[in-house]
């Protein structure tokens, strides 16, 4: 019985053969560690956000007079109200976390290198999509942070094109207009872009096949008679089991968070948000959500307005250039000499410092001056690697995957 | 084979003739989508100028009024504030307002309407990102500024300093002085903010 339905789909839908190439057939390397858990996670964060959001404008109203009223309403009225938000706000700087680390995994392996330059591009177009959706979420809530955070990121637009500002906006100043265009693309637009990158991402990786911590082909080495690749394990049920593994971990952090500190201590909802959005008066310290405040850092660093955007612009896009930029011999952190390592770190170190920074109120003495160095070391880990990643003294790379 | 030739530049121009003609078509489509996204006739009417009442603002006061959704500050300086203004000339990026936007009567250390020296009337945004700075009026130490502090604002996003005509320090992130709206006096005691003439 079963098989004839099937045999009646396949006819008309490629259903096995999509299984089979995508899942049951497709070989990935046997030697995924911890660090290649975030991709999976990341599409399951992608899906529950949706179908929070999903439930959160059943109750949201797009409106200026009543946005602010609405969330309130859904936190304080509507059955487990709180629990769908917090998912929601929870889950925005959740997806960030693994989207950061699952980036991570890419740099370390050298998952960018050849051929796989286009999976990491369309992985860097999500990024820079879900920035977008993060920004015009943000708004939403229509609290003070909601209102000057927006103020802010539209005013760099401004110093680059006033036109473009007033046409984003809709008004001279960030209005009704702006909250419910804002929420067409926060609820709409976005999420639609977001899905097709994410099946080109997939569709992209199944083309290259999934590198690994060794950063080696494992198509060089395939059973001669099978042409199963020798080092390759089936996707499911093996990889499917390590990844719920993967996913029982996320939820306890993940749900801990939304029990017991759903704001965590102003990071992930801050606290100026509780306040009704004041467009005449800017509360006395704002920064952005910790996931931007890197490029915030960046950005206030730089005492001249239009350099400072630049900066910060390039911060971000310079990710792109990464395939070109190393020239290694090696992809993986694991075969690179000292050189490659101690750039990577104090990148990192860079990374973190400057996020800190960029939570802290700028007229503190040492926060600009501790950022222009990190940003200095941000910047030269990207620009000096065609250098460094040629000069670093490599190990040698095993023929097949170590275990 | 002739015939196939002449076949293929006939559907080379077809084709191109149809993604020009086609372009055109979905370039006149967009355009009304991308104009829905510009302020509307609404938002461009509530643009309107407005009238501030200052008979009781008292010397050292400041009073915000509402225009275009910005906050403008109403501020009357007392003599000792205008004295230091001159005096900040070192401190400034654009002590003339040379580069600054104003109404051309107000191009002056005052940066206000001739007559009415002490009143200044500025759009209360940082010139950098558009945050609204604050108020830190007083002179010295007071606001936690340090001992030198002439008086004047402070933005909290991003650290700029302007003193009392909202004229930027040197080295800051904001790059101008803030914005002085076109404006006029009705009478001694109400003013008009938006316009430069009486009677809108």
């Amino acid at each position: 019985m079963v098989s004839q339905v099937m045999g009646w789909i396949d006819e008309r839908f490629p259903l096995t053969k999509v299984w089979r190439e995508h899942l049951a057939e497709y070989y990935a390397p046997k030697n995924f560690n911890f660090w290649y858990y975030f991709g999976s996670l990341a599409l399951l964060v992608l899906v529950m956000q949706i179908v929070t959001g999903i439930f959160l404008t059943m109750n949201y109203k797009p409106d200026a007079r009543f946005a602010f009223a609405s969330v309130e309403y859904i936190m304080r009225d509507v059955n487990f109200g709180w629990l769908i938000r917090y998912m929601h706000s929870t889950g925005a700087s959740m997806f960030f976390v693994v989207v950061y680390l699952h980036m991570m995994r890419g740099i370390l392996y050298g998952s960018y290198r050849k051929p796989r330059e286009l999976l990491w591009i369309i992985g860097m177009a999500i990024y820079l999509c879900l920035m977008g959706e993060a920004f015009f979420g943000y708004l939403l809530p229509w609290g003070q942070m909601s209102y000057w955070g927006a103020q802010v990121i539209v005013s760099l637009v401004d110093a680059i094109s006033p036109e473009v500002a007033l046409w984003i906006r809709g008004d001279y100043v960030i209005s009704d207009a702006t909250l419910n265009r804002f929420f067409a693309f926060h609820v709409i637009a976005l999420p639609l872009v977001l899905l097709v990158l994410v099946f080109l991402h997939i569709v992209a990786l199944h083309q290259v096949g999934s590198n690994n911590p060794d950063g080696i082909e494992i198509k060089n080495h395939k059973d001669p008679v099978s042409h199963i690749p020798l080092d390759g394990i089936p996707f499911h049920p093996y990889y499917t089991v390590k990844d719920i593994v993967g996913v029982s971990g996320y939820f306890i952090a993940y749900f801990g968070i939304i029990f017991f500190l759903p704001e965590m201590g102003g990071y992930f909802l801050e606290e100026n948000n509780f306040i009704p959005a004041d467009p005449l008066k800017t509360p006395p310290h704002i920064a952005p959500l910790w996931y931007f405040t890197p490029f915030y850092a960046i950005l206030r660093a730089i005492p001249q307005k239009q350099l400072g955007i630049a900066a910060m612009g390039l911060a971000v896009l310079i990710f792109f250039l990464l395939p070109w930029l190393d020239r290694g011999v090696v992809k993986s952190v694991r075969y690179r000499g000292t050189l490659y390592k101690s750039a990577l770190t104090a990148f990192v170190l860079s990374f973190l410092v400057l996020g800190y920074l960029g939570t802290q109120e700028p007229t503190i003495w040492y926060v600009n001056p501790i950022a222009r160095v990190c940003a200095g070391i941000y910047f030269g880990f990207f620009l000096l690697m065609p250098i460094y990643s040629r000069l670093d003294k490599t190990k040698p790379v095993p023929e097949r995957v170590t275990s | 084979m002739d015939k196939i030739q002449a076949d293929r530049g006939r559907r080379r121009l077809l084709i191109g003739v149809t993604s020009a003609i086609g372009g055109v078509g979905v370039g006149a489509l967009a355009t009304p989508f991308v104009l829905s996204m510009l302020p509307s006739a609404r938002a461009k009417a509530a643009g309107a100028p407005v009238e501030a009442d200052i008979s009781k603002v008292e010397p050292g006061m400041m009073i915000t009024q509402e225009w275009r959704g910005q906050p403008v500050w109403i501020i009357n300086r007392t003599p000792a504030m205008m004295a230091q203004l001159a005096k900040n000339t070192h401190l400034l990026s654009d002590p003339d307002s040379h580069k600054s936007e104003q109404p051309e009567p107000c191009k002056n250390v005052a940066r206000a309407m001739p007559g009415h020296d002490n009143i200044l009337v500025v759009v209360g945004i940082c010139t950098h990102l558009g945050c609204s700075p604050t108020e830190k009026l007083k002179a010295g130490n007071e606001g936690g500024m340090g001992s030198d502090w002439p008086g004047g604002f402070l933005c909290p996003c991003h650290g700029s300093k302007y003193d009392l005509s909202a004229r930027v320090f040197k080295d800051m992130p904001a790059p101008l002085n803030m914005r002085i709206p076109p404006y006029t006096y009705l009478d001694d005691q109400r003013l008009l903010i938006g316009t430069n003439k009486k009677g809108g």
